[in-house]
Formats: C-alpha cells, sequence, structure tokens
C-alpha cells in the first residue's frame, strides 16, 4: 500500500486554475463592444464553420474562448436551457441573466468537482431597449460572473488588448468605428509576441451584433461583402 | 428548470451532446411537455375548432390566408381567432382542427424549427420542415383519435430552386404536396371549388391574395362554421405571404381594402366572380 502525497486544496486549485488559464491564453482573442445601437462581436477566426460567436435566443448571443468542445457543448446547453424555458413560459421570460447563473453554476461544479476544469472563458450579452439596459456578463473557467461595461476582451493577448481598449474605447460610438477598432486592436496584438501589427481581412474574421433596432430577432452575422463595406471607412466628404 | 434543481447548474440532459430537433430533446427531458404525449379523453368532448385555410402559389412566393372563425358546436367561440402563422423567416404553418392542441404544436413547431436553426447554424431545407411537421402530427394520433384532430397546411418559400410551395397531412402525419393552391378544414370543399376557377398560373401576390379572399368568402357562404369577413367590427382575414424576402404578414388595412372590393363586386354579382364556360 502505498499512502497518497498530501496536497494541500489550495495548490489543487492553483494548479487547476493555471491549467485552465494558459489553455484559454493559447488560443486567439474575441472582443464584445457596446455600439450605440447594441453589441458587437468581433473573433478572428479562420474557420467558416466552427463558430465561436452564436445567437442563444431573441435578445440574447454568446461568445468564447478556449477549447471548441468544451464551449460547443455549454452553447448548445443554452440554447436548449433558453428554448425550454420561453416553450414554458414566455419568449420574454428568457434572460441574459438567467442563462449567465446557469453557465456560472455550471463552471463553478466542473471546476471544484472535476479533475480537469473547463479551459473556456464565455460572454453572455444581452441587448435591451436602450444601451443602459444593455448587458454583458463575463464567465470564467472557475465559474465567477461579472457584470462588465463597455467593452470585453477574451483568450490570446486579453490583457493588452483591454488596455489598449480601455484607452480607445469610448461609448455610443457607431458600429462601424466601433468595428474598425475592433479589428485594429486584434491585429496589433494577436500575432507573435513582438512581430508587427497586422492588418486583419474580412475572412480572417467572424463579426456579429446584436441590432436593437432589428425586430425579434436580434441577432445577426455580418459576412462577405456586407462585412467588407461595414469595414472600410466613410469617405470624408471633400471641402 | 434550473432553479428547480437546486445547485442551478445546467442539468445533464442540456450537456449531453445530441439531437438538434427541438421536440426530441424535450421528450427525453420533460416528455409531459409535448402534445401528444398524454392521455386521450375517454369520450368525444366538445371543445373549439378553426375551420377554413386557403394557399395559393404565384411565381415567386406562396399566400396563405384563414378566415377567423372558431366554432363549438354550434356555437361561435371566437370571432378573431387567428390561424395562420409564421413557422419561420421562409415558411408559415396554417390550421384546422381542435385550436388548443393545434396552437400548442404550431408554437411547438415554430421552437423546433429555430432551435435547430441555432444550434446547426443553417437552416433546415423546406423539405426537411415539411417532414418535421409531419412528424408532430403523427405523434399526435392517439389524441386525433379520440377527436382532438389537428391538420395544418404547411406553405413556404423555398430558398434552394426559388419558388413556393404547399404541404398538407392528414391526421396519421401522412405530407402531399400540392400543386398550384390548396385548402383545409370544413369549408374547404368550397373554397377549393372556388380557387380551381380563379387560379391562374401568372397570378400576382395581389391577385393571388384576392383569390383566396374571394375562397374564403364562397366557404363562409356554404359552411357554417367558416366565418365571413366581418366589415362592421373590421375583422378581416389573416393574410400572409412567403416570398424571397420572407414571411409578411399582409396588414389589416391592406387585407381591408381587398376585402371591400370583394364584398362590392359580391353586392351586384353573390356567386362572386364568373368564370368563362369554355
Amino acid at each position: 500500500m502505498t499512502t497518497p502525497f498530501y496536497v494541500p486544496q489550495e495548490q489543487v486549485m492553483k494548479d487547476k486554475a493555471e491549467y485552465a488559464r494558459k489553455g484559454i491564453a493559447r488560443g486567439r482573442s474575441v472582443v464584445v463592444l457596446q455600439y450605440v445601437d447594441g453589441v458587437l462581436f468581433v473573433a478572428e477566426n479562420l474557420s467558416r464553420a466552427l463558430h465561436k460567436i452564436s445567437e442563444i435566443y431573441d435578445r440574447i448571443a454568446f461568445a468564447a474562448v478556449g477549447k471548441y468542445n468544451e464551449f460547443e457543448n455549454l452553447r448548445q446547453a443554452g440554447i436548449r436551457l433558453a428554448d425550454t424555458r420561453g416553450y414554458l413560459y414566455d419568449r420574454r421570460d428568457v434572460t441574459g441573466r438567467g442563462l449567465a447563473n446557469a453557465y456560472a453554476q455550471t463552471l463553478g461544479t466542473i471546476f471544484t468537482e472535476s479533475n480537469k476544469p473547463f479551459e473556456v472563458e464565455i460572454v453572455v450579452a444581452e441587448v435591451g431597449e436602450a444601451a443602459e439596459s444593455d448587458q454583458i456578463y463575463r464567465l470564467t473557467y472557475d465559474g465567477s460572473v461579472s457584470d462588465e461595461h463597455g467593452f470585453v476582451a477574451m483568450g490570446g493577448q486579453a490583457e493588452q488588448i483591454s488596455t489598449e481598449l480601455e484607452q480607445r474605447y469610448s461609448d455610443g460610438q457607431p458600429l462601424g468605428d466601433m468595428l474598425r477598432l475592433a479589428v485594429d486592436v486584434l491585429g496589433s496584438h494577436g500575432g507573435q509576441p513582438g512581430s508587427p501589427p497586422r492588418q486583419l481581412e474580412a475572412n480572417q474574421l467572424e463579426v456579429a451584433v446584436l441590432d436593437r433596432t432589428r425586430p425579434l430577432r436580434k441577432f445577426r452575422r455580418l459576412i462577405g461583402p456586407a462585412l467588407e463595406q461595414i469595414m472600410t471607412p466613410a469617405q470624408q466628404p471633400q471641402g | 428548470m434550473t432553479s428547480a434543481d437546486g445547485a442551478g447548474r445546467l442539468p445533464a440532459a442540456f450537456m449531453t451532446p445530441g439531437t438538434p430537433s427541438f421536440s426530441d430533446f424535450l421528450g427525453s427531458y420533460a416528455p409531459d411537455l409535448l402534445p401528444g404525449r398524454r392521455t386521450p379523453p375517454s369520450e368525444p368532448i366538445e371543445v373549439p375548432h378553426g375551420t377554413t385555410i386557403v394557399a395559393v402559389t404565384f411565381p415567386g412566393g406562396v399566400v396563405m390566408a384563414g378566415d377567423r372563425r372558431a366554432t363549438m358546436g354550434n356555437v361561435i367561440a371566437q370571432r378573431d381567432i387567428e390561424k395562420v402563422y409564421p413557422a419561420d423567416e421562409y415558411s408559415c404553418v396554417g390550421i384546422a382542427g381542435v385550436a388548443g392542441v393545434a396552437v400548442e404544436l404550431v408554437r411547438l413547431f415554430q421552437v423546433e424549427l429555430e432551435h435547430y436553426e441555432k444550434i446547426e447554424g443553417t437552416v433546415l431545407s423546406l423539405d426537411g420542415k415539411a417532414n418535421r411537421l409531419a412528424m408532430m402530427i403523427r405523434g399526435n394520433l392517439a389524441m386525433a383519435i379520440q377527436g382532438l384532430a389537428v391538420v395544418p397546411l404547411f406553405a413556404g418559400y423555398d430558398l434552394e430552386t426559388g419558388e413556393g410551395r404547399i404541404f398538407s397531412y392528414d391526421v396519421t402525419g401522412g405530407r402531399y404536396e400540392e400543386h398550384a393552391f390548396h385548402s383545409v378544414g370544413s369549408g374547404s370543399p368550397f373554397a377549393r371549388g372556388a380557387l380551381k376557377k380563379l387560379f391562374r398560373d401568372d397570378l400576382q401576390e395581389v391577385d393571388a391574395v384576392t383569390a383566396c379572399v374571394q375562397a374564403l368568402y364562397d366557404a363562409a357562404d356554404d359552411d357554417s362554421a367558416t366565418g365571413g369577413p366581418d366589415l362592421s367590427r373590421r375583422i378581416y382575414p389573416v393574410v400572409a405571404s412567403v416570398t424571397a424576402a420572407g414571411f409578411r404578414r399582409m396588414p389589416d388595412d391592406e387585407v381591408g381594402g381587398i376585402v371591400d372590393a370583394v364584398v362590392a363586386g359580391r353586392m351586384a354579382n353573390p356567386n362572386g366572380p364568373q368564370a368563362p364556360l369554355r
């Protein structure tokens, strides 16, 4: 009989957290920004099929970084939860807060109870009638939730991106300006450490919005020519 | 739901990868929420019934219209019931039969299509949607045998072929594609007779709507369970059109204009427009 070594609980948690953090930092970044008509999601993602951004319900969307199979699992569970609730009660009774809570409990339980924590970080955003009622929840691998305002950057070099966004972000900007800002910060921080800023093209990006001006289902993906058009700065009027 | 699960975490059923079908998921997680899984009543009961739905295709889309009456025996249960619903962005569904079960079935069908779209990131083909609806009606067979039958009419714009298509069903879930036009419900023989004489294959959208309103007028003329246009209360048929631009419920004032013209025509000629004899 061998006696297992005693490992303090604190050390176990630290190791798990570090493991999860490393996994999340390996991927590319996602930024979520509020703009005047809603919430903008921009991810650096070369795949057309494996999405990092998704619609959950009428006013609610989801963005994630980390391990694909793990956040895809959470995304599907979220859609099932939202659709079941909306079917059982009413479409208006499905809220971002409820979903964020369920995710937080789930991630928290997995973090404490299983050997391997989920290597994911998630944003649940809900668009309201006006910018003041927009909600952005950020959930981390251990189930902590934070209520964010303005912008969130996750995955990859999230810290550097956040620092830059802090200086350049301001409330109530139009979609085009916010999209160009997001593309710019993703380009300047996503590459190899120390390499010059890259110019990201439309086909390297996954972009979606929750647009409060749309009827019923507010989620819309921006792809192809529509995306390129918004990414190009408007011509300055002559004279 | 999460609050009932104590800890508040997502139940295991939600985290199990698998079906993109909402009704299949609900069937395993909470089967009692599905219509058709309940014990049917042992003897016939009197419940509100919806009546006549008509649909007409035209180049580039399809129009569906339903009268506004629900009957319970000889009583008019409701005079402004809505029986034509959007199923998703490119299809619509009209219901005839037991109103309570039908409305629930439509709600489930709407969630089913949206759920698939969100999980899979792509929309079902029009045939796929029609087949899903057939399966849901089949699930209701036990209820149908006890007199609680639902017979929907499904129509949509096929994004692959660029045309409007109509599907009809029977209570066993049999699915039949209809060409040009179709009607279901108690007034349907009269409506279909009218459509037969009014249909042309070069109709404009507004002509297709007029044909539907004429057909519903004829159905109401001969079937006591179908409601005619209620001019005093300004209650008009629900009219939906599905084209490449998506589902559109025609606003009441637009339908009102067409209904007024049809009624005015009937003042002069109560049997409606006459088709050439040869």
